[in-house]
């Protein structure tokens, strides 16, 4: 009987099809053959869109050009990288150091780009790091990042680095609670409810220079914090973060996390805490964390370890904190560009509820509050709702906008981007992710001016959809066109790492701002050689200064005599270039490290200490011209004690009585 | 099988169309292949939930009810899941004109309902069930944990008789189907 309905169903629904067949728009699944035309940038044409890509568990962050997927740069943010040098060179070995000294590694989650009223400006673009909590700076002149700031009282930076309108701050929340620095964390772990806090931190961004700096932190029940998203236009001044584990779970929080039918989107009227700071509110508490800066001008990078910031206790300051609870498990936490709108994505839920900013505002003036969590005002959860989605799909997880009154969620068990609409809440196209999609990325899509070309969503398993590569799969990101009603699934791409979230911005913002060289009469690097007249070889006791120069196609020097076993040798290279596209390379063989790669008019240095006497070749790598192979050189090492007199020399010709002698 | 057999008309439909009607768009539609992962193609992998219970000869209805919901891609996902599953004679159990409705078209809504509702987020092993405990599934109703000489109840209503674990999560093999509680 099934059997024959189930087959009756067929028959209709391939009638179905046999009258809509024939139309002209496409189904929705249906990958036609006009997306290759629309993913096409013909070669030598520039993308229209950047896209700056988290790399997860690779620590850096990538930088794509949409639509075609290709990948334009991988910069290198909290994890080493020998290929471009980065934590390996002398400068830039201070941009790793913590408080927990030199760090090689971290996981980086979020991308956010600057904003000016409330508009992606194209200065400066943010990663977090989740593991040893820091939030970067990069620059998008260079594409560099020029500043890490560790966040104290934290474990684990997940709700970052989201931003205010104007980049006033750039925030930090953390996903473990732990037991403040100021205390002895020597403590049972059972003891979680009576010892573990939740810190947020709001970290300053310098107007013009972008510099960061802790403005203060907030204390908080501890829980864990998720995500988080600034208000906008009328709930500029707020801030929400979402949180999970309420229930204080210590242990398999896979089950103990989800106990509880609500948990929280947690409101900050950072606005208040400022009053409070000016008010001498702020205690100074004592901890240790590390400031870390690259100065374009000495092209090195400074590391300060900081001793103290400025904490809010939100349970004394009552107005400053409210909780909203917010169906199981809340992951996301998206405001949307009216800034009227917060929508919560419980990750256990059936439904996605939509707050009001509006009824929130009201509900706090009319204390409106079902009780407080751990001395934190709870408001009612439908005093502060506009609405529910009801069966959206299954998993939500995030929510970009389109700026046109739609919203689009990725839902992870259902394997989906659904668009809905805001003011109705009723779900208006579908579209299947391959598969698992987690975060997604509309161009501009949580700022107040979204630019919904694309929708771009970042999965999280690719089985079956790129050749296999053994157990683990291409990372991949697929890019729809929103620019129709229909989602119209036109790329699949591989990234780099794990994409977490990413953000997107017309290419016309950043694109002028790139930096050519560095002007070599303006390089202040304490062992810059400004010529090949000033390159020299120093000897300090057993430090050993290569005062070197690189320029098409040669270093200079090129020939270096009486370094000794037992020597640190710093092999500082200035590129004397003065043109774009041309890096010159450094390494020298055995070198326990990496390589350098000098950016025009830049100096880098590399440390050296050879263990052995001999022959040591040095060489360019970065394949700078025609007689790139001719870019070579050696260094002759001695054995300890040795008196070989300390020589160096560029293109000096051989004198015949001193030709080797058996 | 009943997709395969749908898109593929569909499929040969639209070349036609394109064929005779639009002659200037040369592209021919290529029509993806509906759902998700249970298209994989892995035989050597752990089996999910769903290929546990497509292997299980004691679960046809579930497996028909899954297709009929639209629950298989979901089910296929990375989880972790734990899925308690009806055998066919607890279906048997339910009123069959009720069962016959819920397999419609009209009633999909109702049978999503019902299936959400025998399963959770998280794999959870039936020794780590506790008395009292209740679960929230993924319909958003919760349902409640007993046990009763070393038995695990649900509702009161449907007893653990076999735990099978499987790559995604874990299915829990149940002598009854778990009815939602009614909305107001």
């Amino acid at each position: 009987m099934k059997k024959l309905h189930l087959a009756g169903l067929g028959l209709l629904s391939a009638a179905f099809f046999m009258q809509t067949g024939c139309k002209p728009k496409n189904a929705n699944n249906a990958v036609t053959a006009d997306a290759a035309a629309k993913a096409y940038v013909a070669p030598g044409k520039y993308d229209e869109f950047y896209n700056f890509v988290s790399g997860g568990f690779s620590g850096q962050m990538s930088v794509y050009g949409l639509p075609s997927g290709r990948l334009l740069r991988v910069i290198p943010v909290f994890s080493v990288d020998p290929e471009k040098g980065w934590g390996y060179s002398e400068e830039t070995k201070p941009m790793l150091n913590t408080s927990h000294g030199f760090v090689p590694w971290d996981d980086l989650h979020h991308t956010e780009l600057s904003q000016t009223n409330g508009e992606i400006d194209g200065r400066w673009v943010f990663g977090n790091a989740n593991n040893t909590p820091r939030v970067a700076r990069i620059d998008l002149g260079t594409f560099r990042t020029n500043e890490i700031i560790e966040l104290p009282n934290s474990a684990g930076n997940h709700s970052s680095p989201f931003i205010t309108e104007n980049t006033e701050y750039v925030v930090a929340g953390t996903r473990f609670s732990v037991p403040p620095d100021n205390v002895n964390g020597d403590i049972p772990i059972s003891s979680y409810k009576q010892n573990f806090k939740g810190y947020i931190s709001f970290i300053s961004v310098g107007k013009e220079d972008g510099k960061m700096d802790i403005a203060f932190q907030l204390q908080l029940p501890g829980v864990n914090f998720d995500l988080s998203h600034a208000g906008k236009g009328k709930s500029h001044g707020w801030f929400f973060f979402s949180c999970y584990n309420t229930e204080q779970a210590n242990t398999l929080l896979e089950v103990n996390a989800s106990q509880r039918d609500k948990d929280f989107i947690l409101a900050v009227n950072w606005k208040k805490a400022e009053e409070y700071l000016k008010a001498g509110k702020g205690k100074k508490v004592a901890t240790k964390y590390a400031h870390n800066v690259y100065d374009e001008k000495t092209h090195t990078a400074k590391s300060e370890i900081k001793t103290e910031v400025l904490v809010l206790d939100a349970k004394e300051l009552k107005d400053i904190c409210y909780f909203i609870p917010c169906p199981k498990s809340p992951h996301g936490c998206d405001v949307d560009p009216t800034g009227e709108y917060i929508v919560g994505s419980g990750k256990l839920a059936a439904l996605i509820p939509v707050f009001s900013f509006d009824k929130l505002q009201k509900a706090i003036a009319n204390k409106q509050f079902e009780g407080d969590y751990e001395g934190i005002p709870v408001v009612k959860y439908d005093a502060a709702l506009h609405g529910e989605v009801q069966k959206p799909g299954l998993g939500p997880l995030h929510t970009e906008f389109d700026g046109k009154g739609n919203a689009y969620t990725t839902f992870f068990v259902s394997s989906e981007v659904v668009k809905w609409n805001i003011k109705d809440l009723k779900v208006v196209d579908r579209a299947p992710t391959f598969y698992s999609v987690g975060h997604l990325c509309i161009p501009g899509g949580d700022s107040k001016k979204p630019n919904a070309k694309y929708v771009i969503a970042y999965n999280k398993i690719t089985k079956d959809r790129y050749l296999p590569t053994g157990p683990e799969l291409a990372q991949s990101a697929q890019l729809y066109d929103i620019s129709g009603d229909k989602m119209q699934l036109i790329l699949d791409f591989p990234t780099i790492g794990e994409p977490h979230y990413a953000q997107a911005v017309a290419a016309d913002v950043i694109k002028n701002r790139s930096v050519k060289f560095f002007k070599i009469e303006e390089n202040a690097h304490p062992y810059v050689a400004k010529g090949e007249a000033n390159s020299k070889v120093v000897r300090e006791g057993n430090k050993v200064h290569v005062y070197m120069t690189s320029v098409r196609s040669h270093f200079s020097p090129d020939n270096i005599e009486g370094v000794r076993v037992g020597d640190e040798v710093y092999f500082h290279v200035t590129n004397l270039e003065q043109d774009w596209d041309v890096p010159h390379g450094f390494a020298v063989k055995g070198a326990s490290n990496a390589e350098l790669l000098i950016m025009p008019g830049e100096t880098q240095t590399l440390k050296w200490v050879p263990e052995k006497s001999g022959m040591y070749p040095i060489y360019c790598t970065d394949f700078c011209s025609a007689l790139h192979q001719e870019m070579q050189g050696y260094v002759r090492v001695s054995p300890a004690g040795s008196n070989v007199p300390l020589t160096f020399s560029t293109g000096k010709t051989q004198p015949k009585e001193s030709a080797p002698k058996k | 099988m009943k997709k395969y057999g749908i898109l593929a008309i569909a499929c040969m439909l639209t070349i036609a169309c394109n064929n005779t009607e639009t002659p200037a768009d040369t592209s021919s539609t290529t029509t993806a292949v509906a759902g998700g992962q249970e298209n994989v193609q892995d035989n050597d992998s752990q089996k999910d939930v769903v290929k546990v219970a497509v292997g299980s000869k004691d679960h046809t209805t579930l497996v028909a009810a899954l297709k009929q919901a639209d629950l298989v891609t979901s089910l296929s996902n990375a989880g972790p899941f734990t899925v308690f599953a009806p055998t066919d004679a607890a279906f048997g159990k339910v009123d069959k004109a009720t069962l016959d409705a819920l397999m419609t078209d009209e009633k999909k809504a109702d049978l999503q309902n019902i299936l959400q509702y025998h399963v959770t987020v998280s794999a959870i092993k039936a020794e780590s069930l506790q008395d009292g405990q209740t679960l929230g599934m993924v319909n958003g109703d919760n349902i409640t944990v007993s046990i009763k000489d070393g038995k695990v109840w649900l509702n009161n209503s449907a007893m653990i008789v076999a735990s099978v674990p499987a790559a995604n999560g874990i299915v829990h093999v149940i002598d009854g189907v778990l009815l939602p509680p009614a909305k107001q």
